[in-house]
């Protein structure tokens, strides 16, 4: 009983730690990409806090609710979609710290939990009642059922894999993609399959985001920010602060998934530290492997090309990354075969 | 999802820049049914020209109805009271308005493409094009004092001259953009994503072309061969030999895309270049004005009577105004712009039938609208407190019962 109760505060604790390593970490994320993506456009760039104003900006400003919007929908779909979230958050390991609900889930249950802040904002897009903003719930849903399939091929293809290599242990548990890194058991074969793996995984992480190319349910230019069109205020600091943690999200499970080292691992026979320092390193090692994959999957994509139309993008992900994802599958079985 | 509803772009929009508006019927993402709504914005300049402004003033005021276009409208307008007036411009100030008219179509092109790639959500694209637009810029500032509105026409001739220095400017100027054409040929001609976007999208055919007499880069990217520096030469025009440019010159097809309008716009930029150093080769000596006297040139003016018409081919087409002058009044007695938004912004409708929503801000921009251009007029009844726009049908009326009322004083 009282182990329970030590347990349940351990999670509450972990919970409210996360959320906001979530949001801070994934505003100045945020940050970090806008200047580079100002630098590669021959611009200046605002500084690297700007998001933290953009937010405190957004929270002292009214929320405004249009007349003919459903108001409880409109209003808590933000706050469903922040929780979900962070939610995701919290089956990630960060580093070497081990996920707070780490024997709860796994990544299939991951899967699942990433499609409810889009459905979250598809809900608060249909029931602000404007036409941009319904224009913009339609795209998303297209958006949604494109990159899931290429999504889930990824993550079944490394669960298999590892699952024949070792039937004993939990295939799809991120601690067991933890203890066998997906590089380190392929064979050459495997190793191509799971390259291309990873850029289907980094262009799935660009639309899951909705950055240029993909951000069609977005798009400025076309449908004035779409879903978001009637938020403000509190409401759309909400949205903005889901977008910042699920960057961090995306880009943690590609490295959880692929690039699962820790430095303590490799270097803790030769340097002697405590644990908890160990442990510091291994989180801020963790920090610079989630900047450079955001720096793949979003900043550089998204300053190289122009916005796809929302055919090309279906076409793109269920046409194209489909494809390259079942090949990868392919390469994956020859290489467990062989 | 087969119910279509209606989507309104503008009066303001991100994609549209200035006020007006689109009714868009959309059924999906597929666009059924497009109306355009006009003169969402009108600002009296024809009627401060009749009115209250006397003629010099008035190039001032032309300067002022497009922030783009600001050569291409007072050149129209000094044009247009020169043939009334009966005024012969020098030759060499003839030259100089034709290296302001093109210097002005780089600018504007240069700034189109830009807007188009932030359309198109390639922002990236914009930011490069508007840097190395940047350099025409500091040019016009070099050689008449302002980036914006140039102050550089006057009635028989231009206001200031271009030295050996500013020749040699111009000269590195011109320089720097054949150099930079490959770069600009390559990122908007060979990128895939930007081929993706506006190949096979708004599709003017020529016979669409001709029957909505689009006008300018519009006309001839859809393979109509016009442009008023070819057929009707002005300023120095007529020596050089412009020939209008259409997208067959590049790869030996028409397809009156947007595509199109690119590489219409791209080979233009390029053909200024080669107009501005040609013109600058070959540039006469002798006076910059017809008459230097400002006093003098007011009562000449003031004595004038007649008509004029001036026709200049603006970034965005053929722009024309027309002036009449009566002796013993200083403002115009009537005074008329047609800009080229004008005859550009009907075409939209069948560009964007069939298309999708995110194709709407990408060929409205193709067409290079500029409402500030467009709108001269909007009827408010103040007795009644209601604003309505001329139909049609009432237009042909009031036309009607206007040319009775003429044969009736004729008789």
């Amino acid at each position: 009983m009282v182990d329970n109760l030590i347990h349940l505060i351990e999670i509450i604790i972990g919970t409210i730690l996360v959320g906001a390593f979530g949001i801070l970490f994934g505003l100045l994320t945020k940050g970090i990409d806008r200047k580079l993506a100002a630098h590669m456009q021959w611009r200046i760039g605002p500084p690297i806090i700007q998001p933290f104003r953009d937010v405190k900006k957004l929270f002292c400003k009214e929320n405004i609710v249009p007349r003919n919007a459903v108001t409880w929908l409109y209003n808590s779909a933000p706050i469903i979609c922040l929780a979900s979230t962070i939610a995701v958050l919290l089956y990630i390991p960060l580093g070497s710290i081990p996920p707070v609900l780490g024997g709860y889930g796994d990544v299939i249950l991951i899967l699942y939990l990433l499609t409810i802040p889009s459905l979250a904002m598809v809900a608060g897009g249909f029931a602000s009642g404007s036409p941009f903003a319904t224009v913009g719930a339609q795209r998303e849903m297209v958006l949604m059922m494109s990159y899931e399939f290429p999504l889930a091929t990824t993550v079944i293809a490394l669960g298999w894999k590892i699952s024949t290599l070792h039937p004993g242990s939990v295939a799809f548990s991120l601690s067991t993609f933890a203890r066998y890194p997906v590089w380190n058991i392929m064979g050459p074969f495997g190793i191509i399959g799971a390259a291309i793996l990873l850029v289907v995984m980094l262009l799935v992480t660009t639309g899951e985001i909705t950055k240029v190319p993909f951000d069609i349910a977005e798009a400025e230019t076309e449908i004035a920010e779409g879903l978001f069109v009637e938020y403000s205020g509190k409401n759309l600091g909400l949205f903005y602060l889901a977008d910042a943690v699920k960057t961090v999200v995306m880009a943690s499970l590609i490295v959880a998934l692929f690039f699962p080292y820790n430095l303590s691992t490799y270097l803790a026979s030769h340097i002697s530290l405590p644990t908890i320092a160990w442990q510091t390193v291994d989180f801020l090692f963790y920090l610079f492997k989630i900047e450079i994959v955001i720096f793949f999957a979003m900043t550089f994509i998204r300053v190289s090309v122009a916005r796809f139309k929302v055919d090309q993008v279906v076409r793109v992900y269920w046409g194209y990354l489909t494809l390259a994802a079942l090949i990868a599958l392919l390469l994956i079985a020859l290489d467990v075969l062989l | 999802m087969n119910e279509s509803y209606t989507i309104p772009i503008g009066p303001l929009h991100p994609a549209i820049h200035e006020p007006i508006t689109l009714k868009l019927e959309v059924s999906g993402e597929r666009i059924v049914g497009v109306d355009v709504f006009c003169s969402q914005v009108h600002r009296g300049i024809e009627w401060i020209g009749m009115n209250r402004n006397n003629a010099i003033q008035s190039i001032y005021l032309a300067e002022r109805v497009c922030g783009i276009c600001n050569i291409c409208h007072p050149l129209c307008m000094v044009q247009a009271i020169e043939k009334a007036a009966e005024i012969e411009v020098p030759e060499r100030a003839e030259y100089i308005r034709t290296i302001m008219a093109e210097l002005e179509r780089i600018h504007s092109h240069l700034l189109w493409a830009g807007v188009a790639a932030h359309e198109i959500g390639f922002d990236t694209v914009f930011h490069y094009t508007w840097a190395l637009r940047e350099n025409v810029m500091d040019l016009i500032e070099y050689l008449t004092g302002n980036r914006v509105t140039k102050a550089i026409m006057m009635i028989g001739g231009v206001r200031r001259d271009i030295k050996e220095e500013g020749a040699k400017k111009i000269k590195e100027g011109m320089k720097f953009y054949l150099e930079n054409f490959k770069k600009i040929e390559e990122i908007y001609l060979h990128d895939p994503t930007i081929k993706m976007r506006t190949r096979d999208v708004g599709i003017l055919t020529k016979e669409d072309a001709l029957k909505l007499c689009a006008v300018g880069p519009t006309a001839r990217a859809s393979g109509v061969p016009k442009d008023v520096r070819q057929d009707f030469p002005y300023a120095a025009y007529g020596d050089y030999g412009v020939k209008a440019i259409t997208p067959d010159v590049y790869n030996g097809e028409v397809h009156g895309d947007v595509f199109d309008r690119i590489i219409v716009r791209l080979l233009e930029v390029k053909q200024s270049v080669d107009i501005i150093n040609w013109v600058l080769d070959n540039m006469p000596s002798g006076p910059l004005l017809a008459e230097k006297n400002l006093v003098k040139l007011k009562i000449r003016l003031k004595k004038a009577e007649g008509e004029g018409i001036g026709r200049v081919e603006a970034p965005r087409g053929e722009d024309i105004h027309y002036v009449r002058l009566k002796a013993g009044e200083e403002p115009f007695l009537s005074w008329k712009i047609r800009a080229p938004t004008y005859n550009n912004v009907l075409p939209w409708i069948p560009m964007l039938l069939g298309g999708q929503i995110a194709d709407v801000p990408i060929v409205a921009a193709s067409t290079d609208p500029c409402m500030s251009c467009l709108n001269r007029v909007t009827v408010v009844d103040t007795d009644k407190k209601k604003e309505f726009e001329i139909t049609k049908e009432y237009m042909h009326e009031l036309s009607v019962r206007k040319t009775r009322r003429l044969m009736r004083n004729g008789r």
